[in-house]
């Protein structure tokens, strides 16, 4: 795997991406290096903000695959985007639940603010816009995302519009429940598997009221489960074996 | 507001939700001073065979929408067939309306790590993978972060806490596909194809992940695991219902005071969580509901002391799901709503099976007609007729899922649909939605 032969149209993206690439490679079973494909493409992403022809073919060339298998991949997943995004992409869920509960009209907000529709980019190179299927935060509905961390809960067109108005003017606003802001391509790091690289990242963010609220209601009124004891004995049947063949 | 009465609140059952509320938790010292990798030692110190057993013997069924049961599926791992084995964490929650495995391993991550150890021993599996959904990124971020600090302590990798086991668990992003969260779609993913279901059979435990033998389990699932070798169970059977047993999440949303994660034991009804989710928002009365998702088919007010366990749903004629409760009231609109879902089955359809792929074309553009003002009493014969032929004629479920709330609306409020027929409710979507729709 060390001795890729990369393509010309490969070269510029294998001179910076090899080294992570060879790193995402090795997480697989040797002779399933298809499985990296995912993660590779993300990896791509982090160097052109979307997957070009030139992506395609350095994912190609390292898997040993032609680029019509790696193509008809990243066109069917929808985080790999086929055009240039923005510094951000801003995500608002408008799926029935937050749709109904007001995500449609702060989709249609944004989209008359910002001048672009559904997966477009702002002329300044900042937002790409686009309107998401469920995110799976149907509690704080409705919801919107930047570089998919939770930003803005219970949104409304206002709150939305001062978010995006923040970005565009350089600031990096703290999210409601994610991480601090970084950039999308930053963010596509990530995805390929790797650390938050940046001290603290990981700590951020608190659970909300909403997450919380069954637990708590639970310890407000000291409601627990009874006859919990850790030391509970499992039935032994058979005698553990240390060396058994695996 | 009004307070849960005292004999409600005792149906809170706080277990996996229980170390949400330490902040820190997330990290592995925080963790382990909570009972944390406890469950590992103990596991470890026994039989596999024997910890199958365990898992068959508490009744833990599947959390993410099936309900098969655990130990069952853990057993059906061919032993001694010279094969690796492997263990996959179905992490790729975003069936609309489910909200519960993203707080929990965003808050409590290292419970899911150790479930899947757990579980990778009683299956001897020696490489372990969590799925997990791309936009899920700070429950990633935190997950990452866990299984480095699990390698650190020794509680993965090779010879673990000296028992001569290995496991190498991956946290693997997915890329934005629904259609993902499917088992077998998920481990073509996984694999590195577009993620499209595969024909069953052979099922995962057969031929799965590489065409090895394969458990594919939801992150709750797993994440139940430690608690069931720690309390043992009959620990875990003192909650819930005879056949189904145990503690889960119930994801309340939509016209409610209350909005949130509602950790109960199986079989508590929808008036008892609305109950404790402080009752319906001001002005809403209840009108129709989800009880697990929006491919489950919808419930209506009538439904409301329904015991939301595996039985009852089924009994009521729908499914437990993911136990994600979308609540509507009396100012929403069914047929709007039908709509949007449809949009999205539309949107995330594979396009493997013909049924699913066409049929939710066609339903979305009647839909839209019929929302713009301009339908007609046969739209309705399409569209049930459309439905039954997608229902039961896909690969997986989502053609399933898809064709449900057509169904059940239908069923249910069918006068709605009328409304907009007969010209009774004015058009929710504009003329200019219709283009091309003929």
């Amino acid at each position: 795997m060390t001795t890729v032969e990369f393509s010309p149209a490969a070269e510029p993206l294998a001179a910076k991406l090899l080294e992570p690439a060879l790193e995402i490679l090795a997480r697989y079973p040797a002779g399933r290096e298809r499985s990296a494909l995912l993660p590779l493409l993300h990896l791509v992403q982090t160097e052109e903000g979307h997957v070009s022809p030139n992506g395609v073919a350095f994912c190609a060339d390292l898997l040993g695959i032609n680029k019509a298998q790696v193509g008809a991949v990243a066109t069917f997943y929808t985080m790999y985007k086929r055009r240039p995004t923005g510094e951000y992409l801003v995500s608002v869920c408008t799926n029935t639940l937050c749709n109904v509960m007001g995500g449609q009209e702060v989709y249609d907000q944004l989209t008359e603010h910002l001048g672009v529709g559904h997966d477009e980019t702002t002329a300044d190179g900042k937002i790409t816009l686009e309107h998401a299927e469920c995110l799976a935060a149907c509690d704080y509905a409705p919801v919107v995302t930047v570089n998919y961390d939770f930003t803005v809960d219970q949104a409304t067109p206002e709150s939305a519009v001062e978010l995006v108005e923040n970005l565009r003017k350089g600031d990096r606003p703290t999210p409601a429940r994610g991480a601090r802001i970084c950039s999308l391509r930053e963010m596509q790091y990530q995805l390929a598997g790797f650390a938050d690289p940046r001290e603290g990242a990981v700590a951020d963010g608190v659970a909300g009221a909403p997450t919380l609220r069954g637990v708590r209601l639970a310890q407000e009124h000291g409601v627990t489960v009874a006859g919990f004891d850790p030391d509970t004995p499992i039935t032994k049947t058979k005698p553990r074996v240390t060396e058994e063949k695996k | 507001m009004t307070q849960p009465r005292p004999e409600v609140l005792q149906k809170l059952t706080p277990v996996l939700t229980k170390r949400w509320l330490s902040p820190d938790a997330w990290r592995i010292g925080v963790y382990e001073r909570l009972d944390g990798y406890l469950a590992l030692r103990k596991a470890l110190d026994v039989h596999p065979d024997d910890l199958i057993q365990l898992v068959k013997d508490s009744g833990l069924r599947g959390r993410g929408g099936a309900g098969f049961p655990t130990g069952l599926k853990w057993g059906f791992i061919p032993q001694g067939d010279g094969k690796p084995h492997y263990l996959v964490i179905n992490a790729d929650e975003g069936e609309p309306g489910t909200c519960k495995d993203l707080p929990l391993m965003t808050y409590d991550p290292h419970s899911l790590v150790e479930g899947a150890i757990i579980a990778s021993y009683a299956i001897r599996a020696n490489r372990a993978y969590i799925y997990i959904r791309g936009e899920a990124v700070h429950a990633a971020r935190r997950l990452r972060n866990a299984v480095q600090e699990a390698y650190a302590k020794g509680y993965l990798g090779k010879n673990i806490l000296g028992s001569g086991f290995d496991l190498d668990l991956v946290v693997h992003s997915g890329a934005g596909a629904y259609i993902c969260g499917e088992e077998t779609a998920l481990l073509d993913s996984l694999e590195g194809f577009r993620g499209q279901p595969r024909l069953r059979p052979p099922f995962p435990a057969i031929a799965g992940l590489y065409a090895s033998p394969t458990v594919v389990n939801n992150v709750g699932t797993i994440a139940s695991v430690p608690y069931i070798v720690l309390g043992g169970a009959d620990w875990w059977k003192s909650m819930g219902t005879e056949k189904s047993a145990g503690p889960m999440i119930y994801s309340l949303s939509g016209r409610i005071t209350n909005p949130g994660q509602y950790e109960c034991g199986l079989g508590i009804t929808l008036r008892e969580l609305i109950e404790l989710a402080g009752g319906m928002k001001p002005g809403h009365n209840l009108r129709f509901w989800t009880p697990g998702g929006s491919s489950t088919p919808i419930l209506t007010a009538e439904h409301i002391d329904t015991p939301m366990d595996f039985e009852g749903v089924s009994a009521a004629g729908s499914i437990l799901g993911t136990t994600a409760m979308q609540i509507f009231s009396d100012q929403d609109c069914p047929v709007y709503n039908t709509w949007r879902w449809l949009e999205f089955y539309h949107h995330e359809s594979c396009g493997k099976c013909t049924p699913c792929r066409e049929g939710n074309y066609w339903m979305v553009r009647t839909y839209r007609r019929i929302l713009a003002g301009q339908g007609t009493y046969t739209d309705l014969d399409t569209l049930q007729d459309t439905a039954d032929n997608i229902f039961g004629r896909s690969f997986c479920g989502l053609g399933d899922g898809a064709a449900t709330p057509v169904v059940s609306t239908l069923k249910w409020f069918r006068q709605d649909y009328l409304d907009y027929i007969e010209g009774r409710t004015a058009p929710r979507l504009s003329e200019k939605s219709l283009v091309g729709a003929h």
